[in-house]
């Protein structure tokens, strides 16, 4: 049914008409809205001789409720970018797809694989627009062309280039251990273990992050997404099984009505590849 | 008398009178578009809601500035007009258009935003009246103000010339 107050087809993009309800409403509730669902994370990265180092925990909390206990919070962006997210669970991950389509799109024009500078440049530019509102903290690195690159993005657009970083709530505590044994140049060993002490101190440390650690080692000669990389000690033993039997209801009565069906038509098509 | 509010700022044309929440005249339509509330209107309620709104003129107004410092005048004028010719390539307004050659002259065939996920205008779940569609476009065409909404034959017999509406219909 044709509506007459629409004179305009419809803009796309975001839409602001509940804004006004949505803002009412947290008036007259007391202010209870609800809370939408955030990593709590600790990520950090690190520049070493050949690569780079990412590095997260799993743990993905809403309000006090530990929400997801495997999160996968290192993103792929491109074949050598790959990205760590804090903040808002769902920004992150929007965000991360957005960029990772519109490099894609880039390098298949191309031909190239995308720059992490261009990467960090697009993310810029698009939280910038929306002002801090996409709650979407980022560690970028990766390899290209001009060397190892290791950014950091925070949700109002702000970029940082450095060796070493870290961010989510946990990040105090890993740039600690960052700060302490980080040296320019490191070994892979050397650096994936430097990284796995930093997530740990801030799973130590930090509520909103915890269970298993991730970690991915991106080199020129290629990626190593190792998932998980270390694995909580402390995990569920549940003493008691909830999963039902076969036989737990009784089954009262069975009715089985076959379908009848009869191949009218079949033909085979050769595919042409190649 | 229209009273101009802040929300006639979020269109980038003259507030066009006889259209939007109040109606002929500034009276309440309250068939159309519901009861009002000033208040509502007067603000707009996301702090993002007129950046966003605005948000491609004003990057079209910074690029172009920065090419007539640099260039000269004849490169923002050939790409307005490149621009301009390329918008009128669309059909009526109640049917869904593809922008082909705008996206072309934009770039953005080759990039993917939020504009292209969210709320895709071909997927609408609302549909407009196509009558009242095409006299809005119109109308706000003409800029001309104080029209008596919906137009009547007789405008359109006495002087046609006037309501030609200048879209090409090939997609």
């Amino acid at each position: 049914m044709a509506l007459s107050s629409v004179l305009q087809s419809p803009a796309p993009g975001f839409n602001f008409d509940n804004a006004a309800r949505n803002a009412a409403l947290g008036r007259n509730d007391g202010g209870h809205t609800p809370k939408p669902l955030k990593t709590g994370t600790t990520i950090a990265g690190v520049v070493f001789k050949d690569g780079v180092v990412l590095g997260a925990d799993t743990r993905a909390t809403s309000s006090e409720v530990v929400a997801d206990k495997a999160c996968a919070k290192i993103h792929y962006i491109s074949p050598n970018i790959y990205c760590c997210g804090a903040g808002t669970a769902a920004d992150t991950e929007k965000t991360t797809d957005l960029l990772s389509s519109n490099l894609t799109i880039f390098s298949l024009n191309s031909g190239r694989n995308p720059r992490v500078v261009m990467a960090a440049n697009i993310l810029q530019d698009m939280l910038y627009r929306y002002r801090g509102q996409i709650g979407a903290n980022l560690i970028l690195g990766g390899v290209d062309c001009t060397g190892n690159h290791l950014y950091k993005v925070g949700p109002y657009g702000s970029v940082d280039k450095t060796a070493y970083l870290s961010m989510g709530s946990g990040d105090l505590a890993a740039l600690g251990i960052l700060e302490d044994g980080f040296k320019p140049d490191l070994e892979m060993e050397q650096a994936k273990d430097l990284v796995r002490a930093a997530i740990q101190a801030g799973i130590m440390s930090d509520l909103g992050s915890g269970n298993n650690i991730d970690i991915c080692v991106i080199t020129r000669d290629g990626v190593d997404y190792i998932r998980p990389y270390q694995e909580s000690e402390f995990t569920d033993d549940r003493t008691i099984k909830y999963k039902y039997r076969p036989g737990t209801t009784r089954v009262l009565t069975e009715k089985v009505v076959p379908l009848k069906l009869e191949v009218v038509h079949e033909s085979v098509k050769k595919m042409v590849t190649g | 008398m229209n009273t101009l509010d802040v929300r006639s700022q979020l269109k980038d044309s003259v507030p066009v009178a006889g259209f939007g929440p109040h109606g002929s005249y500034g009276l309440q339509d309250s068939l159309r578009t519901g009861f009002t509330s000033i208040k509502n209107e007067l603000i707009p309620s996301h702090s993002l809601e007129l950046s966003e709104k605005n948000f491609q003129v004003n990057q079209d107004k910074m690029n172009m500035s920065t090419l007539r410092n640099i260039q000269g005048i004849h490169a923002p004028l050939k790409l307005k007009m490149e621009l301009k010719a390329a918008t009128q390539i669309q059909r009526l307004p109640f049917l869904p258009s593809s922008h082909l050659a705008l996206d072309t002259l934009r770039g953005s065939d080759e990039t993917i935003g939020f504009d292209d996920i969210l709320n895709d205008p071909n997927q609408s779940e609302v549909m407009g009246e196509p009558h009242m569609m095409v006299e809005y476009k119109l109308v706000q065409r003409l800029r001309w103000r104080d029209t008596p909404f919906p137009i009547s034959m007789q405008m359109l017999i006495s002087c046609p010339q006037m309501f030609t509406l200048h879209t090409t219909c090939r997609e």
